[in-house]
């Protein structure tokens, strides 16, 4: 018997998750990671939303509020959505372009422990003193004036979770651009694949912006850095710009690849291939592009002067113009297909008109003057909600259910996913529809409270009914994950009407992926293939020979966790009572340093996997002659 | 025919939308019943924006309802391979140019009236005397009150903003510890008050405020400022030009008024030993006392910008600031008594009835 196929132990499976390379094993890491930071958040929302049922309600403080919207969208943004995305481009990438792995295993382990290790800091402020309060934009003369840790910890933990996405980036730009399987040109590449590219890109050079603005943050509250404190000559202007510099293309960050997930539900499910790629490719990379150059549409009223504002404001609009493209194109997909309404389509459905509501309103508030009127009022919190709720969640929630089989070989419930979808969805505009009027009704965001005789009362009560609704929506989807576990093997393209790549390939999936790299033949190439009446599934670009691949490594998390360590050493150093504190510091840094040199000095050339053991393998997974 | 169908849907959409809109919100606190030339312009560009959006998601969804009505695959057949199309040129040029055009549309008149709404050159205009000829007040929020200087006029007042009708009126905004936000939502679109810099925009009022619910307008914090951001209410009373400028008058009246430690009231003897050294109340000279001014106190609206204004609220107040307003700077810096020291109930209460008495209206 193969040592690769043997029943492992409890401890040594969690040695083996702790130290694994394997793309698609951490991918499971990132979603579950990301489903526990969603849950995490999610809660915070509802106990927001519960403060804000009636006027004048006291079930949490002002204070506590304030960390609670700071946490809810830090983690919901950092922590939860990015990871999710993560979870899919970690699983389906690879596969999509017909690659054993990643370009750099080692470095998706270690984006993986820096970003999980990087949020556990984060929320420990919870227990350690408080969270931090000012917001998930953390604005300077508010966060340098904010007392006790919380602060710190957003500053530390955003800084390691940050390089950890910064790594992942760059390892997936790497991966699609030179592990693309033979025949797969990038005008071949599934459009999941390409959202994946663009969306590293921006990560690429978005990232950077708010590691300089962490840094500079950093200085000012551990050194007395005033880069920001104006007494001093600092200027909080400037923490604007570098927040939003990186926070306007962080929202194409997330939606890009949501946008990637549904082009390639809808397809499927409308039996047709995807109306105007080209255009979808192009407008795909517009998007990105137009995302840097829009930033300062977030600081309309701080007085940047009629022209900056005029000029931003054109540039924004022009944004609606490539999502318009690629709503269209949806919607041509569908116009003539056969469309099999399934629950990831159902979300794919719910998309379109809720994403078109969200981006709407985007025009509306990219008109600086009207602006003035919706900026930090409830309507511009209705706004992003649309977007990223009904763009982004969506898209996490209908792929989990189209992606399962890929992840676990098996299918979710359809009926319950059925439920799920209309009680989240149905929640979702209930939530947040009408937050859109309480902003005009002249509701700011962020307030803990409200006083009666405002008009509000109404608007408010329903929004946490639906706010409850979601709850109940996330609930039922959590349960039918875990309703799966017992569920039957879905084998080879359970939908049917797979397309891609990663649909070919035969369940459970080896850890090797592809035992031949397949050859692609065009757009869509399993779908070609079984057009054509391939039996076999694919066609393959080589024989079966021996496979290169990459061992585990427990250094990415050594790695980690000194960052970790050393990041309560930086937090308590200010304290004049914590001498200790430099002590941590010193030696977290040097568990991280010492880990990266044994890296680099200890050769480390992987281990080939031969003929014999292949056939050994994919016979204990599909049976004696199976699947040859 | 088919035009006038389509025009006589527009107009409906129009009229739906104006009575759904105006149905939302109280006149004194809605964006979407303006008092005022920039809340108006501000609500024909929501109008306007929204007509267009609501248009674009209406033709979306039925574009997408039909093609999902008419190609079930319960109705086309379940082993129909559909045509593969790759796409349309036609299409594609058309669903670029429509938006595009739309998108125009409402382009020129934001770029016009953002340059409208900047325009403060009429701030530094004098007569030939050399006096503005403008009204300016200077804002400037602290944590979680804000202070109104009247430069020309020479006078100060905090809390509640009094302002004449019918006329342009210029701010100069400014934040003096962290970032707030100045919002009239009833009058106009806000502005942020920065700590390093002045921000300039106008406002004008139209209509009196003595006819609203509470004779004022609301105005907002809108920018996160700490836990009491909730709480950095201000009202603004709009008066007649006549009105206000008898206003201006009692209040310049004021000059040099004070409280006297030796004052046979408990009340104003109170004042002059623990408040007298942060908060002022003559309403005559320039700003920047650590506390608002109280000299309108009597008139005002509101205890600590929300609560109802009566002196039981009033003496809670003093009692507990830190439990109606977390944060605020009347506490001692671990929040855990107030800066002023002890005072008996009896002190406070005779405070009470003497910080309720200032006012220059009655």
């Amino acid at each position: 018997m193969s040592s690769y196929t043997q029943k492992k132990g409890f401890g040594a499976t969690v040695w083996d998750y702790i130290t694994t390379v394997d793309h698609k094993k951490l991918a499971v890491m990132y979603l579950l990671a990301g489903t526990l930071f969603f849950a995490i958040a999610g809660f915070e929302a509802l106990l927001m939303r519960i403060q804000l049922m009636k006027p004048n309600n006291d079930f949490v403080s002002a204070g506590f509020f304030n960390e609670l919207l700071t946490m809810h969208g830090t983690t919901m943004l950092f922590l939860a959505a990015t990871p999710l995305l993560f979870a899919f481009m970690n699983m389906l990438v690879p596969l999509q372009i017909g690659a054993r792995d990643v370009a750099f295993p080692f470095l998706n382990s270690l984006g993986f422990w820096l970003f999980f290790l990087g949020a556990v800091f984060l929320h420990l402020s919870f227990f350690m003193g408080g969270a931090p309060d000012a917001g998930w934009t953390s604005y300077a003369s508010l966060s340098l004036y904010s007392p006790g840790h919380g602060i710190d910890f957003y500053v530390l933990g955003l800084q390691i979770s940050g390089a950890g996405t910064l790594i992942s980036g760059l390892n997936f730009i790497v991966t699609i651009i030179t592990m693309r399987a033979p025949g797969m040109t990038f005008m071949r590449m599934p459009l999941f694949t390409w959202t994946a590219l663009v969306s590293s890109a921006l990560i690429l050079f978005a990232f950077p912006p708010l590691t300089i603005g962490l840094l500079m943050m950093l200085f000012d509250r551990m050194f007395g850095g005033n880069f920001f404190d104006h007494t001093m000559g600092g200027n909080t202007v400037i923490w604007e710009h570098l927040f939003w510099i990186f926070g306007h293309p962080e929202v194409y960050i997330l939606v890009l690849p949501a946008f990637g997930l549904f082009s390639e539900i809808i397809p499927t499910f409308s039996r047709k291939r995807l109306f105007g790629y080209s255009s979808m490719v192009f407008a795909t990379i517009l998007i990105g592009f137009l995302g840097f150059m829009v930033w300062a549409h977030h600081m309309f009223t701080v007085g940047l002067g009629p022209t900056a504002n005029a000029i931003f404001a054109v540039a924004t609009m022009a944004i609606a113009v490539p999502t318009g493209m690629k709503v269209f194109n949806w919607i041509l997909t569908i116009w003539g297909g056969s469309i099999k309404v399934t629950t990831p389509m159902l979300y794919a459905l719910g998309f379109i008109p809720s994403f078109v509501a969200g981006g709407v309103t985007g025009v509306m508030q990219a008109s600086a003057p009207l602006d003035y009127q919706l900026h930090d009022s409830y309507f511009i919190v209705a706004h992003f909600h649309y977007v990223i709720v009904g763009g982004i969640v969506t898209a996490l929630f209908g792929s989990a259910h189209f992606y399962w089989p890929i992840f676990f070989n098996r299918m979710l419930n359809e009926t319950l996913g059925k439920w799920t979808f209309w009680v989240f969805f149905i929640g979702f505009h209930l939530t947040f529809f009408v937050q859109h009027f309480l902003g005009l009704m002249g509701m700011p965001r962020r307030v803990f409270t409200y006083m009666e005789g405002q008009g509000w009362d109404q608007f408010n009560y329903i929004s946490t009914i639906g706010a409850l609704m979601m709850g109940v929506g996330v609930i039922m989807m959590v349960i039918n994950c875990l309703m799966s576990i017992k569920g039957k093997p879905a084998g080879r393209d359970p939908w049917g009407d797979g397309r891609t790549l990663e649909w070919a390939i035969p369940q459970p999936i080896p850890f090797y992926n592809f035992r031949q790299t397949p050859l692609v033949r065009g757009l869509d190439p399993y779908w070609i293939e079984k057009q054509e009446g391939n039996k076999e599934g694919m066609t393959y670009a080589e024989p079966i020979g021996d496979i290169h691949m990459p061992n585990n490594s427990a250094i990415p998390f050594v790695i980690s966790l000194g960052m970790f360590i050393a990041a309560f050493g930086a937090l308590y150093n200010p304290d004049a009572d914590k001498p200790w504190s430099i002590y941590i510091l010193i030696g977290g840094l040097a568990i991280t340093f010492g880990a990266m040199i044994v890296r680099s000095i200890k050769d480390d050339h992987g281990f080939h996997l031969h003929k014999e053991e292949i056939l050994e393998i994919e016979e204990q997974l599909y049976g004696k002659g199976g699947n040859k | 025919m088919m035009k006038g169908l389509k025009k006589w849907r527009l107009f409906s959409l129009l009229a739906v939308m104006m009575v759904f809109l105006s149905g939302c919100g109280e006149d004194y606190l809605s964006t979407l019943k303006p008092s005022g030339e920039v809340g108006k312009q501000q609500l024909n560009l929501l109008l306007l924006t929204t007509v267009i959006m609501t248009l674009v998601v209406v033709i979306v969804s039925v574009i997408y309802l039909l093609a999902f009505l008419k190609f079930r695959r319960s109705r086309v057949g379940e082993n129909v391979i559909p045509k593969q199309v790759e796409g349309s040129h036609t299409l594609e040029v058309i669903w670029t140019v429509i938006p595009i055009i739309l998108l125009l549309i409402i382009a020129v008149p934001v770029v016009t009236t953002t340059y409208k709404f900047a325009d403060v050159a009429a701030m530094d205009e004098v007569d030939e005397e050399g006096n503005k000829t403008a009204l300016t007040i200077n804002v400037t929020a602290k944590l979680y009150w804000w202070e109104f200087e009247y430069p020309n006029q020479g006078i100060i007042t905090a809390q509640e903003l009094v302002v004449p009708t019918g006329e342009k009126v210029y701010f100069n905004l400014k934040a003096a510890d962290v970032k707030h936000s100045f919002w009239i939502p009833a009058v106009g679109g806000k502005m942020d008050t920065n700590v390093e810099n002045l921000n300039k925009f106008y406002l004008v009022f139209d209509k009196e405020s003595k006819d609203l619910k509470d004779g004022v307008f609301y105005g907002k914090c809108a920018e996160l400022c700490g836990p009491s951001h909730a709480l950095m209410d201000f009202k603004v009373k709009a008066l007649s030009p006549d009105a206000f400028d008898a206003w201006v008058d009692a209040m310049k009246a004021t000059e040099g008024q004070t409280a006297d430690k030796a004052s046979t009231d408990l009340g104003e003897a109170t004042f002059a030993n623990s408040c007298l050294g942060c908060h002022a109340i003559s309403g005559s000279g320039a700003g920047g006392t650590p506390g608002p001014n109280l000299t309108t106190f009597g008139d005002r609206n509101r205890v600590a910008g929300f609560l109802e204004h009566n002196e039981e609220n009033l003496e809670a107040w003093i009692k507990n600031p830190e439990e109606f307003k977390p944060g605020n700077l009347m506490m001692n810096a671990e929040g855990t008594a107030p800066i002023y020291g002890n005072l008996s109930d009896e002190e406070i209460k005779a405070l009470a009835t003497y910080i309720m008495g200032l006012s220059v209206e009655k």
